[in-house]
């Protein structure tokens, strides 16, 4: 036997939805065998009594909430209309107890869901990373691609395409990153501070930017270019592009260049590029001889840890200063002449990575030998101690009539824009050489109008017997630039002629490292949590496969999605 | 030929068509290629055998309104001899909700675009209860129908005949600030519709009796407004058909056996259909999910059109449909603009910063994303003459993308 139960509320109005959740909340109830909760309308009352849940000689107005339940018992039917307030209030927690927010299953959509990322990291399975990375590009976002198993030539186009639009990849096989002080991927929590990095090795990258922290100090920015970058035949593309970006940055102090070995043409391309960096560059690439410890701003460490150290104590260090180098541009050639022979093959050591050509009596390779030493052709360093000059003559540093003679023929070549000359005081040496070449000088520049650029590197101290001070004075009085070591020379000789890195990709626009970080995260949701929980905003893709992994429609949607370009 | 290009085409079109409601007329007068013994349903075309319970109940009714058969087992015997015909609205301008059924003698709603030109039409909504459109047609359901036809009909060609018309894109983007989401939800919209109306109806109805009895009817039926909503979608997306090479949906629409869609760039008649699915739902007291039909009317061309489920966002009243919090509306919408191309530039959405309806349903997002467009859905009994039961949410088959997508690279070979 099955008894009905009723309730009518006056005059509440309800949604018809709301009062079918509320008639799903009863039948859930135990006992209920059937429900009905209705607006009293006549149609809704025809609807009960066609069900058999319309008591008899009930009377309710349209206005009227009519519950009706049909139960196993007086007990159950009576608990059941008792609980119709408390279903009415529970209704919203527990019917979605999933509801959060919007997970974008598109990376077009992420977008538009927190257009102020600049940042996409990307680790979903290789055959499909490259896809979601070009995606990326074309909504003009930098790629953090930690995806691994990605073809090179994917990642030489994908980089060729994020150099055209001033964009970095980062990747692939990138493990860590750190921008702006929040860390992508495998990254520690670090101070904030003035040492960039470049890492084309992730744990590397980790091992470094601990030991900085640990030391003291803190990161700027540290950007991974994945392990590929150096290879050849993608020519790092993004250790180029970071080197100019932190170049450009004013936070960043000094920058850690970090790599497993790398094909010789990129190293020297690579150092090329240090050496314009206009602030110290550590550089270690793992296994790789390096041709010294200290030339210019480049300083060559031997361990990660030494890397960290270095970078911490060239903080320090007063370079050259970027107001010491003219604005006007010089593009023409340098002729060194150097009465010290050691000096000059240093000079040689410290230029031949970012001069180019590059000439001498007293070559390091054979390439750079001149025909004759008489005759200097695009940059040259002469050695005017070499036997060739010293038949029936006084060495150079003692008769200084030489390079007088060599002074006014460089000077009158219209190719050369600077003159790089040294001058060795000391026991034994002319007395007074700076009286002999200034006056030189200043007549030169009578006839060049002031632009050829002279640089002296005075070796001696101020107990030598020429008087250092008033060498220096008379030199500078007549504009000559005065260093006191070579690898102040180099540093500026590299930054004012060195070959003018390859400027033809668009610069990283420097506001997106500096924007408060925000990212798109298409891949591992730990990566995603990971940010959220350093405080960045995010938005995590729920990504799956297109097409379901149908590969073949897959493919037939990428025909459709390149027939633009086909066009 | 550029895709992207072509849907942009495609999708402006539908943004910018112009749908206006010029009048009311019997289908036979106005429907191109309408005649006595036709009988156009919603969906794809589909044969008599194959028809669902509500589908053959509402032919049923017509064929009995139409006199053209005195009984139920004779209208089942001239439908199986074939001696009446069928065919679907879409292909003639036309849609109607749930059974979607249009006889030759049935007054229509005419809306033209003023836009592009194109014109559409749709059937007068009957109201809630034992109704037609479900496939009741019982004496009762008889005799609404010709009220409707004869007394409300004439009222509204009238009334409509009084006026420039009614602007129906500024009546949906309107109802949309007010809580519509313009399928499942169509209160405010039909109150829009009556305030417009009113006025007309009164310049015209001499009998003050007439005049109360169209009122009340109108301004009781929440869906009023809905046939004439969705001859508007209609006369949208119509206008958005034939752009070459675009892959933007056209059409979606159930017959209670088969989901159908079409597709721009693809053919006038070429539909891509599979069965169709089951809604999942709120029932009405005594109805369970084992008494739902598979999912049947015209009624998703809202959702073609960018509203229906796809304006989700903007209809709180009714968010138990698609999980219970405001939240779950918002990421209905937020998903919808996933598969879509653009968003509407007169449909907007308050709680979304007045953000655009998600437009422009493109075939190669949903095959990519594996998501297909949401519909909200009346639900109907599967049993012919018994109604609505509930209400819910129903997507249609993936396999019809796919099958439109493979359709396209074949036609233009990709």
């Amino acid at each position: 036997m099955s008894i009905i139960k009723w309730h009518i509320r006056k005059g509440t109005y309800y949604d018809s939805v709301v009062l079918m959740q509320l008639q799903r909340g009863l039948l859930e109830l135990p006992g209920i065998l059937d429900a009905g909760v209705v607006m009293a309308t006549p149609a809704n009352r025809a609807l009960l009594a066609a069900n058999n849940l319309l008591p008899e000689g009930i009377t309710a107005n349209p206005d009227d909430l009519l519950i009706v339940v049909k139960a196993n018992d007086e007990t159950c039917a009576t608990n059941a209309i008792g609980q119709v307030d408390e279903l009415l209030a529970r209704r919203q927690s527990s019917t979605s107890p999933a509801s959060s927010d919007f997970r974008p299953r598109s990376l077009s959509a992420a977008v538009k869901q927190l257009p102020e990322a600049n940042w996409v990291l990307v680790s979903v399975p290789g055959r499909y990373a490259a896809g979601v990375a070009r995606e990326a590009l074309d909504l003009g976002k930098h790629v953090f691609l930690y995806s691994d198993n990605v073809p090179l030539e994917d990642e030489i186009a994908l980089k060729k395409t994020a150099r055209e639009k001033g964009l970095l990849v980062m990747g692939p096989d990138c493990g860590t990153a750190i921008l702006n002080g929040i860390g992508l991927g495998f990254a520690n929590r670090v101070r904030r501070g003035p040492i960039g990095v470049i890492g084309a090795s992730g744990t590397g990258t980790q091992a470094v930017t601990v030991h900085i922290h640990n030391l003291g100090s803190g990161v700027s920015h540290a950007i991974g270019t994945g392990g590929r970058d150096l290879k050849s035949e993608v020519g790092a593309i993004t250790a180029h592009q970071a080197l100019d970006v932190l170049t450009r940055d004013d936070e960043t102090k000094v920058i850690v260049l970090l790599s497993k070995p790398p094909s010789p043409d990129v190293a020297t391309s690579l150092i090329s590029a240090a050496q314009g960096a206009g602030k110290p560059v550590i550089v270690y690439f793992i296994g790789y001889p390096p041709p010294a410890r200290k030339i210019g701003n480049l300083r060559y460490a031997i361990s990660l840890s030494e890397a960290a150290e270095l970078a911490i104590e060239e903080l320090g260090r007063e370079g050259i200063g970027a107001s010491r180098i003219p604005k006007t541009p010089n593009s023409r050639f340098v002729r060194g002449l150097f009465s010290g022979g050691t000096l000059a093959y240093e000079i040689m050591v410290g230029l031949q990575a970012s001069l180019s050509p590059l000439f001498s009596n007293s070559p390091i390779t054979h390439s750079q030998t001149l025909e004759t030493p008489l005759q200097s052709k695009a940059h040259t360093i002469i050695d005017l101690g070499d036997e060739f000059f010293m038949v029936g003559r006084l060495h150079p540093m003692i008769d200084n009539d030489l390079r007088i003679r060599r002074m006014k023929q460089e000077a009158a070549d219209p190719e050369v824009g600077m003159i790089l000359f040294d001058v060795v005081l000391g026991e034994g040496s002319h007395l007074n050489p700076a009286g002999e070449f200034a006056p030189l000088i200043n007549e030169i520049q009578k006839t060049r109008n002031g632009e050829l650029e002279f640089v002296a590197i005075v070796i001696g101290t101020d107990d030598d017997p020429q008087n250092l001070q008033s060498q220096i004075t008379q030199l500078r009085d007549v504009g000559v630039l005065v260093f006191r070591t070579v690898t102040e020379a180099v540093e500026y000789v590299s930054l004012r002629l060195g070959n003018k890195k390859d400027q033809s990709f668009t610069p990283v626009r420097l506001d997106h490292l500096k924007q408060p970080f925000a990212a798109i995260n298409v891949g591992l949701e730990s990566f995603y949590e990971s940010l959220i929980s350093q405080g960045a905003q995010a938005v995590h893709v729920e990504w799956r496969p297109p097409a379901g992994g149908n590969e073949k429609l897959a493919s037939l949607l990428e025909k459709m999605k390149s027939k633009k370009e086909n066009e | 030929m550029n895709i992207d290009e072509a849907n942009k085409i495609a999708v402006s079109r539908i943004m910018e068509a112009r749908p206006i409601l010029k009048g009311v007329a019997p289908a036979r007068e106005v429907i191109p290629g309408m005649k006595d013994n036709l009988f156009l349903h919603a969906g794809p075309p589909i044969e008599w055998g194959r028809m669902s319970g509500p589908l053959r109940g509402a032919i049923i009714g017509a064929m009995l309104f139409e006199g053209i058969a005195k009984s139920e087992a004779e209208a089942v015997s001239m439908a199986e001899r074939g001696e009446v015909e069928f065919d679907a609205c879409h292909h003639h301008g036309a849609v109607g909700p749930m059974a979607g059924v249009i006889s030759a003698s049935m007054k229509v709603y005419i809306v033209e675009n003023a836009e592009h030109g194109n014109k559409s039409f749709s059937n007068l909504n009957e109201g809630y209860g034992k109704v037609l459109r479900y496939g009741a047609y019982s004496e009762e359901v008889l005799k609404r129908l010709r009220w409707m036809n004869d007394v409300m009909g004439v009222v509204l060609a009238d009334a409509l005949a009084q006026s420039n018309g009614i602007d129906l894109r500024a009546l949906i983007a309107e109802a949309l600030h007010m809580g519509d989401e313009g399928h499942n939800r169509n209160k405010a919209g039909s109150l829009l519709f009556l305030k417009l109306l009113a006025p007309l109806i009164a310049k015209v109805v001499k009998d003050e009796a007439v005049e109360a009895e169209v009122l009340q009817f109108i301004g009781d039926n929440a869906l009023s407004v809905l046939n004439p909503v969705m001859a508007a979608c209609k006369a949208m997306a119509d206008a958005a058909h034939g752009v070459e090479g675009s892959t933007i949906v056209t059409t979606m629409a159930r017959n209670g056996t088969d989901f159908g869609i079409r597709v721009s760039g693809l053919g006038e008649k070429q539909w891509f259909t599979a069965p169709a699915e089951i809604p999942v739902g709120l029932f009405f007291p005594g109805f369970s999910q084992a008494d739902a039909n598979p999912d049947i009317g015209d009624s998703a061309i809202t959702e073609t059109a960018g509203i229906g489920g796809f304006a989700m966002a903007t209809a709180p009243a009714i968010v138990t449909f698609v999980g219970g919090t405001p939240k779950d509306a918002m990421n209905a919408t937020l998903e919808m603009y996933e598969i879509t191309v653009a968003e509407s530039k007169y449909f907007t959405i308050p709680a979304l910063d007045f953000r655009g309806t998600p437009t422009g349903i493109d075939i190669r997002k949903v095959v990519e994303l594996g998501i297909t467009p949401r519909i909200n859905t009346g639900i109907a009994h599967k049993n012919a003459g018994i109604g609505q039961v509930g209400a819910g949410l129903v997507r249609p088959p993936l396999k019809i993308f796919e099958d439109a997508l493979l359709a396209f690279a074949e036609k233009y070979n990709l």
